[in-house]
């Protein structure tokens, strides 16, 4: 057991955990934020970003102990921005969310990206979603929200 | 099985001296190898240090024509930092994913040893070293040397990479290619490096690099050393000669990932394709 001490969503806490659990199941079971998902569980799908330090990381990949005295930003506290509204009108009007397991991944890498580059090509935009899988919607609805996203929220960024 | 948290370097170093740890650094290897059921922490076969947190060791410095790469930087720090060689800013744009190259390092790479790391290649074709660090002692060794197999480093007990000192050098021609299944995913099939540097039309300093053929990175300096004063021309006129020199130690495995003649073919291949690009 140790004592991990961080913010999540702009509020300070500090856990007694096992400092090999994946912060995944942290965020999932023991802080009930589950907008975070599991799906391959290897640094493969990104269905588990997250934002470390303003940063995409994968969730399943990052030991608990990794996170002391870091910054989290989930889902959960990026939807109370008007980034994240920005986004989610774009994804909706582009049908960009089929199933929605990789949505919040999408959101996170988006935001991850568009923080170092607001005005990104297409290009750019494959390449900042270089890790995160869609099965449903074959990228072209994601890439073009985004870029909708970056375009009709100019100066958000 | 023990979890250790140093708070500083110097204290890491400490615990290294009670026997053979799991040094976690991104944990981008290290988490997926010892991958437990989900909800349930991860598997170490060992105790584990870790020192993702050691700010100490998060360090890119120039010196000189030498860039000094601490343990912990990332490859998203290399990626941005102004003196990372290009060689190593193509392959890093090709590794994996924003979010993992935001935590893994090249110190990982090393440390994990496999024969496809593509950071590993670019080091072998860069000449760099790598700086160890016991509690009591350091040393510094040629990235040769401290891969000795699949898995395998020269690494004692006790030992730590402190940083990987890369030698700056300007080549003319440089070439990065992978070839493996998804690009940002996939760990090399094959992967190839070649640099070249002349003066005027004569070839001053030829590199080649080969990943994933063999049990650890293929570069034969006593090959590369056979071209050096001629012209390119003169090159690719024994572009045959050079790809048959490689190919005694293109000795790939069949694995999940590709067969062997295929690996070999492309490999050659490779090889052979840049030289007639030079
Ligand atoms: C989805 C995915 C995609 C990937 N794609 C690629 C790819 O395209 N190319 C590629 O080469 N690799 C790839 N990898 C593998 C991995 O990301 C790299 O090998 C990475 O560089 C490892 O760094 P790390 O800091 O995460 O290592 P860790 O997992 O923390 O450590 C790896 C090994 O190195 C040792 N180690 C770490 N730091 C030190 C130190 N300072 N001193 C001594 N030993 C140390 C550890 O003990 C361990 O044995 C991929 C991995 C995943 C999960
Ligand atoms: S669950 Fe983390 S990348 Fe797939
Ligand atoms: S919408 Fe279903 S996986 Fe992307």
């Amino acid at each position: 057991m140790a004592d991990i001490t961080f913010t999540l969503n702009g509020e300070r806490i500090t856990l007694r955990e096992e400092p090999n659990l994946r912060f995944l199941d942290v965020l999932r079971e023991k802080l009930n934020h589950t907008g975070a998902k599991e799906g391959c569980g290897e640094g493969e799908c990104g269905a588990c970003a997250i934002l470390l330090d303003g940063h995409i990381v994968n969730s399943c990949l990052l030991p608990l102990a990794s996170v002391d005295g870091r910054d989290v930003v989930t889902i959960e506290g990026y939807r109370m921005t008007e980034r994240y509204q920005m986004l989610e009108k774009a994804f909706i009007e582009e049908g960009a969310v089929q199933c929605g397991i990789c949505t919040p991944g999408m959101m996170i890498a988006a935001e991850s990206m568009l923080r170092e580059n607001p005005d990104p090509t297409d290009e750019e935009i494959r390449h900042g979603l270089a890790g995160n899988l869609c099965r449903c919607t074959g990228y072209n609805m994601i890439i073009a929200a985004i870029r909708r996203a970056a375009k009709e929220g100019e100066g958000l960024w | 099985m023990r979890h250790i948290i140093p708070k500083t370097y110097r204290e890491a170093l400490e615990h290294l001296k009670s026997g053979s740890l799991h040094i976690l650094a991104g944990g981008t290897d290290l988490m997926v190898q010892n991958r437990a059921w989900s909800e349930t922490p991860v598997a170490f076969k060992k105790d584990t240090l870790y020192v993702y947190n050691l700010e100490e060791l998060r360090y890119i410095e120039r010196e000189g024509d030498m860039l000094h790469v601490g343990a912990l930087a990332s490859y998203d720090m290399l990626e941005r930092h102004p003196d990372t060689p290009s060689a190593l800013k193509r392959c890093i744009a090709l590794l994996a994913s924003p979010g993992l190259r935001r935590v893994a390092t090249l110190a990982g790479n090393i440390g994990n040893a496999s024969p496809a790391a593509d950071g590993v290649l670019v080091l072998y074709a860069l000449d760099a070293r790598v700086v160890l660090d016991s509690a009591d002692a350091t040393r510094e060794i040629p990235i040769e040397e401290a891969i000795t197999g699949p898995g395998r480093t020269a690494f004692e007990d006790g030992e730590m990479i402190r940083e990987i000192r890369i030698p700056l050098e300007d080549f003319d021609s440089e070439r990065f290619k992978k070839v493996g299944g998804r690009k940002a995913d996939a760990i090399s099939k094959v992967s190839f490096l070649g640099a070249a540097a002349f003066d005027g039309d004569v070839i001053k300093d030829l590199r080649l690099a080969l990943g994933a053929v063999n049990t650890t990175v293929v570069r034969r300096r006593e090959i590369e050393a056979q071209y050096q004063g001629l012209t390119a021309a003169d090159l690719k006129a024994r572009s045959q000669e050079i790809r048959e020199a490689y190919a005694p130690y293109v000795r790939p495995i069949d694995d999940q990932r590709s067969t062997a003649t295929y690996r070999r073919q492309v490999a050659l291949n490779l090889i052979e394709d840049y030289i007639h690009s030079l």
